[in-house]
């Protein structure tokens, strides 16, 4: 094995710099997502559950169509597919004036797919909770809008902190995908630093080392909110 | 507004179908490939002897906080050097995936065998049976037929990301669909029926997945 060590090389400029926006790209894209993720999941997810047919018909589509379409397809579709399908001026403008074109365009695709996860979560949460208290809250004449806002919702959302960590921290891991548009995050920092010095031992270990950081805070996080949060006597007791 | 021009699919059909091949391929060696592993790691973890069980833990952490395109990046760099040859994108691909799909299968392939009763293996132990028996003959079997849905659906998500060899041009459905969308200046036409074949083959895979649950209560 030929190879010529220098750890060094990532703390010279210009590739210290590199990493360091890479890592910013990351969180950027990362956490932007997040919201998208969240807002849009719980919206989809508590639809499929709703007694209302269309509605319900509705979400489960878009979780089987996000779902089901490689990740890195959909990015394509948001980036080179979509400015073509809208209205001209709306197109001409995404094309030519809309700032930050790659990263818009990640947020948006990796916020829309993570959608379809957390509200799986969000539904499989709700459905948990069991036809009992729903039926309790009926019972006492709760309307669906009270029982959701009083019952369902309030427990289910305590239940899915857990595998919601999983989804915060998948949503890390996917956002390297937006290297294909572009976007100089993490991934695709440590490979350019590879290209550049034939150290690829060193930059893809960088990487690494902190993909594993992000992974470990995230993990710290969330068992803080974990317990917090839990249910006393309900995650225990299988 | 726009006239889906569905000539330049047909006129590709062999080169996507290629394609596609390639795409299965990598999808069923990478899922032996990471059964097998992933058993021998969720064996080692629960063997209950510390060296083998934090050799298996700290893989399996590892592998699940990196992304896949670093992985696969990792392996393009690693394997030639340690090889001292290059031994072409798809066996490089083919290592990267079963590697890093052996961490995601072994948590699966744990949660199954944790799920068949320790009764079980206690009765394989007081007949006289090896460890190596014991796993082979009764709890392995059960705990496969346990997770087969899971391990279905994980399939499907290897599938899909089999789409990521694109960042090394190793021509899978996606790398194909993508190249004609660009020599052809058809983008949208590619993108979108690229789009329509992995939905059909995944939904229909979930459908199959629905219908191993429904067995599997029964």
């Amino acid at each position: 094995m030929n190879y010529n060590w220098n750890w060094g090389v990532l703390f010279q400029e210009p590739y210290l710099g590199w990493l360091i926006m890479g890592v910013q790209w990351t969180f950027a894209v990362a956490l932007a997502a997040w919201v998208i993720a969240l807002s849009v999941g719980i919206l989809v997810g508590v639809g499929r559950t709703l007694p209302s047919r269309p509605i319900a018909f509705l979400c489960t589509a878009y979780v089987e169509i996000f779902r089901n379409v490689p990740l890195l397809l959909q990015l394509f579709l948001w980036y080179f597919v979509m400015p073509e399908l809208v209205p001209n001026d709306v197109g001409q403008w995404i094309k030519r004036d809309m700032p930050n074109p790659e990263y818009l365009t990640a947020v948006i695709a990796l916020g829309l797919y993570t959608a379809s996860r957390v509200a799986e979560q969000v539904r499989a949460g709700i459905e948990s909770v069991g036809s009992g208290l729903t039926n309790a809250a009926f019972a006492n004449g709760f309307s669906v809008t009270q029982t959701y806002r009083y019952v369902l919702l309030p427990i289910s959302f305590r239940l899915i902190v857990p595998p919601m960590t999983s989804e915060f921290l998948t949503i890390f891991k996917n956002s390297s995908l937006a290297l294909t548009i572009g976007l100089l995050e993490l991934t695709a920092q440590s490979q350019q630093i590879a290209e550049y010095t034939f150290n690829g031992f060193e930059a893809y270990t960088a990487a690494t080392v902190i993909y594993v950081c992000i992974a470990l805070m995230a993990t710290v996080v969330m068992q803080v909110v974990e317990r917090y949060t839990r249910i006393p006597g309900y995650m225990g007791s299988k | 507004m726009f006239n889906f021009d569905f000539e330049v699919i047909l006129n590709n059909l062999p080169f996507l179908w290629e394609g596609l091949q390639l795409s299965l391929l990598l999808t069923g060696l990478a899922v032996i490939g990471g059964i097998f592993f992933g058993t021998i790691l969720a064996l080692m973890r629960l063997s209950g002897i510390l060296p083998l069980s934090l050799v298996a833990a700290t893989y399996v952490n590892l592998i699940r906080s990196v992304p896949l395109i670093l992985v696969i990046f990792w392996f393009y760099f690693l394997v030639p050097l340690i090889l001292g040859r290059p031994i072409g994108s798809f066996y490089s691909a083919l290592i990267a995936f079963t590697l890093f799909e052996a961490a995601y299968f072994s948590e699966i392939i744990r949660a199954g065998i944790q799920s068949v009763r320790q009764g079980q293996g206690q009765a394989g132990q007081a007949t006289g049976l090896s460890y190596f028996q014991i796993q082979r003959h009764i709890v392995l079997p059960q705990a496969f037929r346990n997770m087969a849905p899971i391990l279905v659906t994980q399939g499907i998500i290897l599938f899909q990301d089999t789409s990521l060899v694109f960042v090394v041009s190793l021509r899978d459905f996606m790398t194909v669909s993508s190249i004609i969308a660009r020599t052809e200046g058809r983008l949208i036409e590619m993108y979108i029926f690229a789009a329509c074949v992995y939905f059909v083959i995944c939904f229909a895979g979930s459908l199959f997945v629905r219908r191993l649950q429904k067995a599997s209560i029964a």
